[in-house]
């Protein structure tokens, strides 16, 4: 593949609401949402593994439903709620599903964390009582490659528990 | 001012003798740094953005083999933006992790050895300006015949060597060593059997790209990566800069994943470096998922071949055990992984004679080296199913013959390795009494397999050999609270936690309560890294030491204060003796002037009489025993597990949940083996460089797990701990493979079984063939001489020799 530098490249101001803030952006509009998030608006708890969207690593959600940002455009975007890692807790306050992941050791390179975490949030907001099973299928997207995804399933059940 | 007192030398924390009850080792704390990882504060190599940072893409080879005619950078340098190209001649000093092999360039400017050899690297504004900058240069090559498989590297090479070193032909590396009479012994059999075993190639796959960023600053480089090890990348950079080591800072930053593959010291470490040099402003290069895969330094690609003899009751009398290596293009830390395919079988099975006779190739593909278990996976599998095919043989029950020939703890191998702890029996209990191996139901396709393993706390010696302390830890205190420091890297696994909690259990505190300095080459003493599993016992121990000195200033300012036997004070709930720990903190400065302490530590010197000794000596082995249960789908080959049980001898859980959590995630990379991961090459190109098609493990494809930790109370382990992070990992492909035997009939003696594989073997049932995929046979190898050596007293004191 080769790499074009196109110097007159098109961009866009965009108005995106992160975490529940409103905040314009002046990007290339071939910029994906990822690279947006970690170096426009320094919020780098959102990672990248693939940047193909075959690992899971930089899942968002938008409007409450993982997706995954490396494969987003913020031009697409305008109008709909972003929630990165970031606006997970309440001030200082972790979300429970933080606090879970922290307790059990559900996070131990940490890298695949926020994803994880984001989507299991979407999952519990759509089904506070998960089976096992159905937590799996939530979260086959994102791969993790420390943990064996034991201590996840149960930090996920645990912070089940304490929302409900 | 008083000098400070000397430490008790007898443990710790009791004064009133016996076992000491421990308050924050044992428990299941949270790690230390939880919070950072869970709201995304942690700070990867990746998220750092200096002001005015450029952004480095390196050019690499597209062919396998093949010389340099020419590099023509001037388009390149003409696109506006790029602000530095370099090449070979701009790094020409070699590097590598093992001073035997210094065999790599940061840049190859003569010659490529494989699809990704890295040529030239380009410093830009921006990362698709630097992308497109190295397509501008023009390299010129002459393509050189590649060499892909063991069988062409042990040939005449119809070009060229890979190397100009090793041989013959493209040979690396050849062992070749006999302990005891192993000719007698096979003599002395009842029966002898012989197996070819084949354990293919994988990756770490950390779900982090390797990333590195630097500045040059007053004369004076930092860099900030994704290692394992910043002291060996400290020393790697100083000798390819020729910059003395004062002058250059390697931070380890938060760190994604390693699992091995990134204990060596990598190219664009140094090209970021030399570019920041350069140019005066940071330099950041992170890799692509693509070049992760062919940076690589993973699992090496092992055929082995076994031969042992045993007597009609199942116990070994001899053991022959070959293995041939494919290396990739370089050395890396191959030489260490040869020897490892044949050092540790003795540490389970007492094996009274032994002879090992080892290769490792050079081929045109990326280099391999250290995955989790480092060069012990592969011989672990075969010796586990020959001892079970052996078993088969003699109608023996395979755990029964596996008991009969544990080794005892307290015994010296015939390879000279001291093993001193040993909960091998436990382990193997815990698993075979929780699964119900022995009463397990019989349901078509239903099987259930029981291997075991062993692993070291840390290699014995350096990579790089010297007299110095491996590991070395530094505690300051003062009325702000109490901070270690410690080159060690934590990679995920949570060595900060065990560093912080040693502390805080000699200070009466709380693991939260240390603040903690590590991985930095200016402000950590030496700690050698995450590698071998050798943290929590050696930089455990460096803490231990310390905090015991600092115990004992504290305690003795306290007991002048108040009275009484400073080994009599108490340290508890941040109260020490009758005052609060600020209170004696005043007590202490004001009686010893600035609060520092440090410990060290050294593994004792057990290395044997003989040339290779240095690998496999370990101050102490874990343990594991697993158990798999599996159904086999005999119409499509797929395997499906449905449990795990896996006991581990870690020695005592510093922190019983990072310990399960090391445990279930070896036994998941251990079934991504055992069933799906495989790096292989069509023309030098790597078949599948993605996540999506590079097969590993999802939260589908994950069993439950049941986790035992079986503690043994080291010697000389911190309290007693040995290592978690990677022994786990070694029974589980074995485990897996005994599991289809059970099941369905056949061997598969191929890691990873895939259902190709299994179907191919039961079609060769069917035909009335060997029920059986494998290796056909092992190539003719030209070993050297083989080096003959006596063997020690087995019941040799633990003591150093």
């Amino acid at each position: 593949m080769r790499h074009e530098v196109e110097r007159d490249v098109e961009r866009v101001v965009l108005a995106l609401d992160v975490n529940g803030e409103t905040r314009d952006v002046l990007v290339p509009v071939h910029k994906t949402l990822l690279e947006v998030l970690r170096e426009d608006m320094q919020l780098t708890g959102t990672k990248h593994g693939c940047e193909l969207g075959e690992c899971g690593t930089c899942t968002v959600l938008i409007d409450g439903k993982p997706e995954l940002s490396c494969l987003l455009l913020p031009v697409q975007l305008e109008g709909r709620a972003i929630t990165t890692v970031e606006g997970m807790s309440h001030g200082p306050e972790l979300h429970p599903l933080q606090v879970a992941f922290g307790e059990l050791g559900a996070a131990q390179c940490g890298y695949c964390t926020p994803g994880i975490l984001l989507s299991a949030k979407s999952l519990l907001e759509a089904n506070p009582r998960p089976t096992r099973d159905e937590i799996r299928d939530a979260l086959a997207g994102n791969l993790c490659r420390c943990t064996g995804y034991t201590k996840i399933l149960q930090a996920i059940e645990l912070a089940a528990g304490r929302m409900r | 001012m008083n000098d400070p007192p000397h430490p008790a030398a007898s443990p710790p924390t009791s004064p009133h003798g016996g076992e000491v009850s421990l308050r924050v080792v044992g428990k299941p704390l949270p790690k230390v740094d939880a919070a950072a990882k869970v709201t995304g504060r942690a700070v990867y190599a990746d998220d750092m953005l200096l002001p005015r940072t450029l952004h480095c893409k390196i050019l690499r080879s597209p062919h396998p083999h093949a010389r340099i005619l020419s590099i023509d950078t001037s388009a390149a340098r003409r696109i506006p933006g790029v602000q530095a190209v370099i090449t070979g001649a701009d790094l020409p000093v070699k590097f590598g992790i093992l001073p035997v092999t210094q065999d790599e360039r940061a840049l190859e400017h003569e010659k490529v050895r494989y699809v990704g050899d890295p040529i030239a690297a380009v410093a830009a504004t921006e990362e698709e300006i630097a992308a497109a900058a190295c397509d501008a240069i023009v390299v010129a090559y002459e393509g050189l015949e590649p060499v892909m498989s063991i069988e062409a590297a042990l040939s005449a090479p119809k070009d060229e060597r890979i190397q100009d070193y090793g041989g013959p032909n493209n040979i690396h590396k050849l062992v070749a060593l006999e302990f005891g009479d192993v000719d007698g012994g096979l003599a002395r059999a009842d029966h002898i059997r012989e197996d070819v075993f084949f354990f293919q190639g994988n990756t770490h796959l950390p779900m982090e790209q390797h990333s590195a960023i630097a500045t040059y600053v007053d004369g004076k480089v930092t860099l900030w990566s994704s290692t394992q090890v910043v002291h060996y990348v400290h020393r790697a950079l100083a000798k390819v800069l020729e910059l003395p080591m004062n002058r250059i800072r390697v931070i380890g930053a938060a760190h994604g994943g390693g699992f091995g593959g990134k204990t060596d010291p990598f190219a664009h470490e140094i090209i970021v470096s030399k570019l920041a040099m350069l140019t005066g402003r940071p330099v950041k290069c992170t890799l692509s998922r693509e070049e992760v895969f062919y940076a690589h330094r993973g699992r090496h690609p092992v055929l082995m071949w076994v031969r042992t003899g045993v007597t009609s009751d199942g116990r070994i009398t001899a053991m022959h055990f070959r293995s041939a290596l494919d290396g990739g293009a370089y050395g890396s830390y191959g030489v260490a992984s040869t020897f490892y395919t044949g050092a540790l079988q003795t540490v389970t099975y007492d094996i009274p004679a032994y002879r090992f006779e080892g290769c490792r190739v050079f081929t045109n593909k990326p280099p391999c080296g250290p995955k989790r278990g480092h060069g012990t996976p592969q011989p672990r599998f075969a010796l586990e199913l020959h001892l079970e095919k052996i078993a088969d043989d003699l109608g023996l029950d395979p755990v029964e013959l596996k008991r009969r020939n544990f080794v005892k703890p307290n015994t010296r191998t015939v390879n000279w390795l001291r093993v001193t702890s040993c909960g091998l029996v436990q382990c193997t209990d815990a698993v075979i009494n929780a699964s119900r191996f022995h009463d397990r139901g019989k349901r078509p396709g239903h099987g259930m397999g029981f291997a075991i393993s062993s692993y070291l706390s840390g290699a014995g010696t350096a990579i790089y050999w010297n007299d110095m302390p491996h590991s070395e830890v530094q505690i300051k205190v003062d009325r702000g609270g109490v901070t270690a420091y410690c080159g060690a890297m934590d990679i995920g696994q949570g060595s900060d936690s065990v560093l912080a909690t040693i502390v805080a259990e000699e200070l009466g505190l709380q693991p939260a309560d240390v603040r903690l300095v590590t991985a930095d080459t200016d402000t950590t003493p030496i700690d050698l890294g995450s590698y071998s599993s050798r943290v929590t016992f050696m930089a455990g121990n460096a803490a231990l030491e310390a905090a015991r000195k600092m115990r004992a200033m504290l305690a003795g300012a306290v007991a002048a204060k108040a009275g009484g036997d400073a080994s009599e004070v108490e340290f508890r709930d941040g109260r020490i003796g009758g005052f609060s720990f600020e209170e004696a903190c005043v007590l202490a400065e004001s009686r010893y002037g600035t609060l520092t302490s440090a410990g060290s530590y050294t593994p004792p010197r057990i290395a044997g009489p003989y040339k290779g000794s240095g690998v496999g000596p370990s101050p102490a082995y874990s343990y594991s025993a697993c158990v798999v249960d599996l159904d086999v789908d005999t119409r499509t080959g797929l395997i499906h597990v449905n449990r795990v049980w896996i006991a581990h001898d870690v020695g005592r859980a510093i922190n019983p949940l990072l310990v399960e959590g090391q445990v279930e995630g070896s036994v998941y990379m251990g079934l991504g083996e055992a069933l799906m991961e495989e790096q292989t090459f069509r023309k030098g190109l790597h078949k599948w460089p993605s996540m999506l098609e590079y097969k590993s493990p999802t939260f589908l494809d994950m069993p439950e797990v049941e986790t035992f930790i079986v503690e043994t109370i080291d010697a000389e382990g911190p309290y007693g701990a040995k290592e978690a992070g990677q022994g786990p990992l070694l029974p589980v492909p074995p485990a897996v493979c005994s599991a289809v035997h059970d099941a369905i009939g056949v061997w598969i003696d191929e890691i990873p079984v895939t259902p190709e594989k299994v179907i191919e073997a039961l079609r060769r049932r069917e035909k009335g063939e060997p029920p059986r995929y494998g290796p056909p046979h092992f190539p003719s190898i030209p070993y050297p001489p083989t080096i003959k050596v006596e063997p020690p007293e087995k019941d040799a004191s633990t003591a150093a020799i």
